[in-house]
């Protein structure tokens, strides 16, 4: 039974990080209306990126209690990237979806040869100075405490997003623009500044997610293509645009892949997909989406 | 029309003429082009005729490639039986996939191909047992046309009477797809992708519509499959993964997907650059990425819609 508790916090980790880049998904297609692929690529780059900033760190003599911070630290400081990448995106903003999804597709490909050229070909990983927090264990159940501080982030995370979204001014302006992008401007409000501010947003969910795993999986290059249609499979399950459906289609996912990996582990990806085709027929907006015109 | 039956029968006396004039390596790279080309057709009818964006179309390579492997495993050695066969196979798989997909336009039905595409790859991957997983399967020698080319090795034979025959599909798939896509049927798909409720208001069946070019898109990815399965000798679930299905896209765009001989301009350029920058850097991707970026911002009439403005620049100037 407890190695059943096991198999269940792992998935419960991984549905936090999963729902970290989806989140991300979410918000840039929600406002901008773009399927970005390259979210996938996000998330690898924050994992290649802590790796090398926490190396610095220690070098520096940085405490290694200071790990968590310093990866939550790292991935933000990626989001440089976000305001370049949306300029380039901005080219297409007026053309058929295929397009953009296309370039973001580029995007994919450039990034993949951008991880070998500065961190090889061969997987990097931490080593396990993330076990200085310690391990929650009862009877046979064990679990690293970093794993719980991450879904505790992540858990603050998403209720960190729903107030922003909910209850700030800002969050009502991103929501006005989600809602009707032509009114929003109308009314005054700078709609390129609000895409390039929710695309970096949406760009620093993914990176962060990337540098919070680092500490227990290996940062490689497929991780990237690998983890994107993952993601995918989340936002479609939740539905398109929609947070609270992040949150679902997250902890769905990583809690299925984590059932089916003891029960059916042939089952393992080909379970989620029968999901996602299951809710794409049935409920084509997903669970918490609202339908398209 | 004179204008494209004439660059069709340049473009077949230049490809027959091509072992006589290019090194044999090259000759054998226009193998995986023929298989793209071919599979590219579908796909254009598909994304560029009908509007619908898959992201899942390298699951039809997959079952040509697999069901290549599967016949030769069996002790069937015909390529032409085993051209029906996969035909058979994917039109049998794209029927219950399209009947579902085609409700769906835009990023639905591209996520939802794209989702059928990983499930089928993911099968090809767990079920190691039936599928050979990430090692894939071998798909033997076969005859074509009831001989045998015994006297040839694989790559003189790929070189020599294979790429003939590769070129005769090509042959023949685009004088079918040239008659579909001018066909009534054609144009209905035509007036579906521009508008598809005026369409149904013309008493079009939007949805058979859709299926119906969705079921001829997947067997022609499956012939395109079969032959690039049978060039590598092998038939890996790598070949379905939804990158793949993505470089598709890739191919038809670069093309042109608004002209009728773009996806194969596309996959010829794509084939040709890729094999280039392979043996220039190991950044190729970084590459392939900037141009795909760049067509898509600057020139998303790709290569063929290039060709055509140029054309009309010189027409339009009397010398």
């Amino acid at each position: 039974m407890s190695a059943f508790a096991n198999i269940l916090a792992g998935g419960v980790f991984h549905a936090a990080v999963l729902f970290l880049v989806a989140a991300g998904l979410q918000l840039v297609f929600g406002v901008q209306k773009i399927v970005n692929l390259a979210c996938g690529s996000f998330y690898a780059l924050g994992a290649y990126f802590g790796i090398t900033f926490i190396g610095y760190a220690s070098q520096y003599g940085v405490s290694p209690w200071l790990i968590l911070p310093g990866l939550i630290l790292s991935g933000i400081l990626l989001g440089f990237i976000g305001p370049p990448i949306e300029r380039l995106l901005r080219t297409v903003y007026s053309r058929d979806g295929s397009f953009q999804l296309l370039l973001t597709f580029a995007l994919v490909l450039m990034f993949q040869d951008v991880f070998k050229f500065i961190w090889g070909a061969n997987p990097r990983s931490l080593d396990s100075a993330y076990l200085i927090y310690g391990t929650i264990s009862a009877g046979d159940f064990s679990m690293p405490v970093y794993n719980l501080l991450v879904i505790l982030a992540a858990i603050a995370t998403a209720a960190g997003l729903g107030a922003f979204l909910q209850g700030t001014n800002y969050g009502r302006i991103l929501r006005a623009t989600a809602e009707n992008r032509g009114m929003a401007e109308a009314l005054g409000v700078d709609v390129r500044r609000i895409y390039s501010a929710v695309f970096t947003l949406g760009a620093v969910l993914g990176t962060t997610a990337g540098a919070l795993v680092v500490p227990t999986s290996a940062a490689s290059l497929d991780m990237a293509i690998e983890f994107v249609v993952e993601a995918f499979a989340v936002v479609v399950i939740g539905g398109l645009g929609s947070m609270r459906g992040a949150l679902i289609g997250a902890a769905i996912v990583g809690l299925i892949r984590a059932l089916s990996i003891v029960f059916f582990p042939e089952f393992e990806v080909i379970a989620i997909y029968v999901i996602v085709i299951g809710v794409l027929i049935f409920r084509p907006a997903g669970l918490f989406g609202r339908a398209l015109a | 029309m004179k204008g494209p039956l004439a660059v069709a029968l340049l473009g077949t006396v230049a490809f027959a003429l091509l072992p006589y004039i290019v090194p044999a390596y090259y000759v054998g790279l226009m193998i995986p082009f023929f298989g793209y080309a071919i599979a590219l057709l579908g796909f254009n009818l598909l994304f560029g005729y009908t509007g619908l964006l898959s992201f899942g179309h390298a699951m039809f390579l997959g079952i040509g490639a697999y069901g290549a492997a599967v016949m030769t495993g069996l002790g069937f050695k015909s390529f032409e039986l085993m051209l029906v066969v996969v035909i058979l196979a994917s039109v049998a798989i794209a029927l219950p996939i399209g009947l579902l997909c085609v409700r769906y336009v835009g990023i639905f039905f591209g996520m939802l191909t794209l989702a059928f595409g990983m499930l089928f790859h993911s099968f090809l991957f767990k079920f190691y047992y039936v599928t050979g997983g990430d090692s894939g399967t071998r798909v033997a020698r076969m005859k074509i046309l009831g001989l045998e080319f015994a006297k040839y090795n694989k790559i003189e034979f790929l070189a020599g009477p294979f790429y003939y025959y590769c070129l005769g599909l090509l042959i023949i798939g685009g004088f079918l797809m040239w008659r579909i896509v001018h066909s009534p049927f054609g144009l209905h798909l035509r007036t579906i992708r521009d508008n598809a409720r005026k369409a149904e208001y013309l008493g079009v069946h939007v949805h058979r519509f859709r299926l119906a070019a969705f079921v001829i898109s997947a067997a022609f990815g499956a012939v395109g499959g079969a032959i690039l399965g049978f060039r590598v000798g092998l038939a890996d679930p790598e070949l379905v993964y939804w990158t793949q299905s993505g470089q598709l896209v890739f191919m038809a765009v670069l093309g042109g997907f608004a002209n009728f001989f773009g996806p194969i301009v596309g996959a010829l350029s794509y084939i040709l650059l890729q094999d280039q920058l392979q043996s220039l850097t190991q950044y190729w991707r970084f590459v392939l990425g900037a141009i795909l970026a760049l067509i898509v911002i600057a020139f998303p009439q790709g290569i063929a819609g290039l060709a055509v403005q140029l054309k009309r620049l010189v027409a339009g100037r009397p010398a």
